[in-house]
């Protein structure tokens, strides 16, 4: 065993530190991006949904201001994305380099993915439903606690294991501006110094969290639909 | 009850905008089942949308329990619409809620405790009949047990009123007469007055005590069932009566074949039809004993239509000229209105309707 891990996996061994600290910075990164732009893409998403046309508190202006800027930051590529938004990184955290640092374009760059996301998930929920709850005189803050997001919930988690894959993808982006992660290990290992190893074990810890993200989701979805 | 003055219902599109609504004054009294019939698109949903301001109209006002609803703020309006139960075509009910989840939804913030809500719901699904699904979801359910369900949830509140919105059109025969009759029962138990919108003429007579008929989005016509079922004056309305009746259709089958109208010299075909009292009495028999006149059944209907009964025979009268029209002013002595159809070699043109009476 040892014999196989010291020829084929040479360059491993001695990184296994390092490859810890990686896994966790990726871990990290997905975390708190996720929990942050979690909340304000939902947040988002659900102002697309109600301010739209037919919407509960219908505001066409609103709605098209946010969904020109959702569009905006969806087709921006997310490497440029990183370096445009360093002064604002900077602004806010003090540094533009590192995990902690990496966590601002992260954010940009997931909100209006997951907004849009979570808005087709919420506009799955029947009309029907929505209008009968407005029949029964609920105001639109309680169709969009008691309904949307209730009834949306299946949806809203299908959505979020879709944007945590999403998120993953790009943390390992965040090498790039030295937020460290998987990606920055197989980048600086892996491909500049020619350690396919090391490539090659980052790559299948980078698949075992889709994984589990994935199951995790599947799970979710399965026990809240009805 | 509910007053709806001079509502319009304009929709603006970019280029043409259509009113779907026109110019509709409706009244209707606490304890009626009201029926709104017309075909699809005639704007009956847009109408019965105004009524719990779901659909604001253009113009016009509309006054629920001596309240104007357009003067309200949204929280009065809120507190409005409870007192204002309806119903859907599709049910609407919550997926991911219980039955008994789905009952309770409206009775948050209604000042009651929990437990109490929980003896509501119970009560609520006893009176329609459902208290073993209470911990089912709505996909396990039929579609009538679905509409019961949703008729338990829009009476939560002690509603006054009760919207139906095609409630029963996406139900088969047996259970929308079943729907019905719960209904029935609700408005003679709960004084609960009910508006009802179709296109079925079936479910009016069923159901309702008056109906207004409606199309290009102008009531056309409005009465007591009884009365548009036995005096329908607008095209469509004797339509929606024919859909239910067969009627008509009896009538060009009988057209249509020679051998069942093989009309002699005195012979001539006719539609009788009589209201109320007068089935009692043996018009037919009275025919041939008094007059001399023969009468030939090609086809009956009859309905009872809030109690009264309502009849339609096409028959052949046979008899001479002289015997016929005594027989004619006797039946129309009795208030059976006689419609002639067709002569021996002469046809009375069917539209141009030629009434003896």
């Amino acid at each position: 065993m040892t014999e196989f891990l010291t020829t084929y996996f040479e360059n491993v061994i001695p990184l296994k530190d390092e490859i810890i600290e990686s896994t966790l910075q990726t871990l990290y990164m997905v975390t708190v991006t996720g929990l942050i732009a979690g909340i304000l893409g939902l947040i988002l998403g659900v102002i697309l949904v109600v301010t739209d046309r037919g919407g509960i508190l219908e505001r066409p202006r609103v709605y098209g201001l946010l969904d020109q800027i959702v569009n905006l930051f969806r087709s921006l590529p997310f490497i440029i994305m990183m370096a445009l938004v360093v002064p604002f990184t900077r602004f806010l955290v003090d540094t533009s380099i590192g995990t902690t640092a990496a966590i601002v374009p992260l954010v940009i760059g997931t909100v209006p993915f997951f907004a849009r996301q979570i808005q087709n998930a919420l506009l799955e929920v029947d009309p029907g439903v929505i209008e009968a709850a407005q029949s029964m005189g609920s105001s639109p803050l309680e169709i969009i606690f008691r309904v949307y997001l209730k009834e949306g919930l299946t949806a809203i988690i299908r959505v979020s294991s879709v944007t945590i894959i999403n998120l993953i993808g790009l943390t390992a982006m965040a090498g790039a501006i030295g937020g460290g992660g998987l990606g920055n290990l197989a980048i600086s290992r892996g491909y500049n110094r020619f350690q396919n190893d090391v490539t090659l074990v980052a790559t299948v810890i980078i698949l075992l969290i889709v994984f589990i993200s994935q199951f995790i989701g599947n799970a979710l979805v399965k026990k809240t639909s009805h | 009850m509910i007053t709806l003055n001079n509502v319009s219902v304009t929709f603006e599109g970019k280029e043409t905008s259509i009113k779907a609504v026109e110019n509709v004054q409706l009244t209707i009294e606490k304890g009626d089942v009201f029926g709104i019939v017309g075909y699809s698109g005639a704007g009956k949903s847009t109408l019965v949308r105004t009524i719990n301001l779901l659909q604001r109209p253009s113009e016009g006002s509309v006054i629920v329990s001596d309240q104007d609803l357009l003067s309200l703020k949204p929280k009065q309006l809120r507190a409005a619409r409870k007192k204002i139960g309806m119903i859907f075509q599709h049910f609407n009910l919550m997926g991911s809620r219980t039955i008994a989840e789905n009952v309770a939804y409206p009775l948050r913030k209604s000042g009651l405790t929990k437990s109490q809500i929980k003896e509501k719901v119970a009560e609520l699904l006893q009176l329609v009949g459902l208290t073993d699904k209470s911990s089912a979801y709505p996909s396990q359910l039929s579609g009538g047990q679905k509409q019961r369900v949703a008729i338990a949830r829009s009476l939560a509140n002690d509603p006054e009123v009760l919207l139906c919105d095609e409630a029963t059109s996406a139900l088969d025969p047996k259970t929308t007469l079943s729907i019905l009759e719960l209904l029935k029962e609700l408005n003679k138990k709960l004084a609960l007055t009910i508006v009802i919108i179709t296109h079925e003429m079936q479910v009016v007579k069923e159901i309702c005590n008056k109906v207004a008929v409606m199309e290009n989005g102008h009531v056309v016509e409005e009465g007591d069932l009884v009365s548009i079922f036995t005096e329908p004056k607008e095209r469509i309305t004797k339509e929606f009566i024919n859909t239910s009746t067969h009627v008509d259709q009896a009538l060009e089958n009988i057209l249509k074949h020679p051998t069942l109208l093989d009309l002699q010299t005195n012979d001539v075909l006719a539609n009788i039809s009589y209201v109320g009292a007068s089935t009692s009495d043996p018009l037919i028999a009275t025919l041939t004993t008094r007059f001399g006149v023969t009468t030939n059944i090609l086809f009956g209907n009859v309905e009872i239509l809030q109690e009264t009964p309502v009849g339609n025979l096409i028959v052949i009268l046979s008899g001479e000229p002289g015997r016929r029209d005594n027989a004619l002013a006797y039946l129309n002595s009795k208030n059976v209105k006689v419609t002639l159809i067709h002569h021996h070699q002469q046809v009375i043109p069917l539209k141009k309707e030629h009434y003896i009476v």
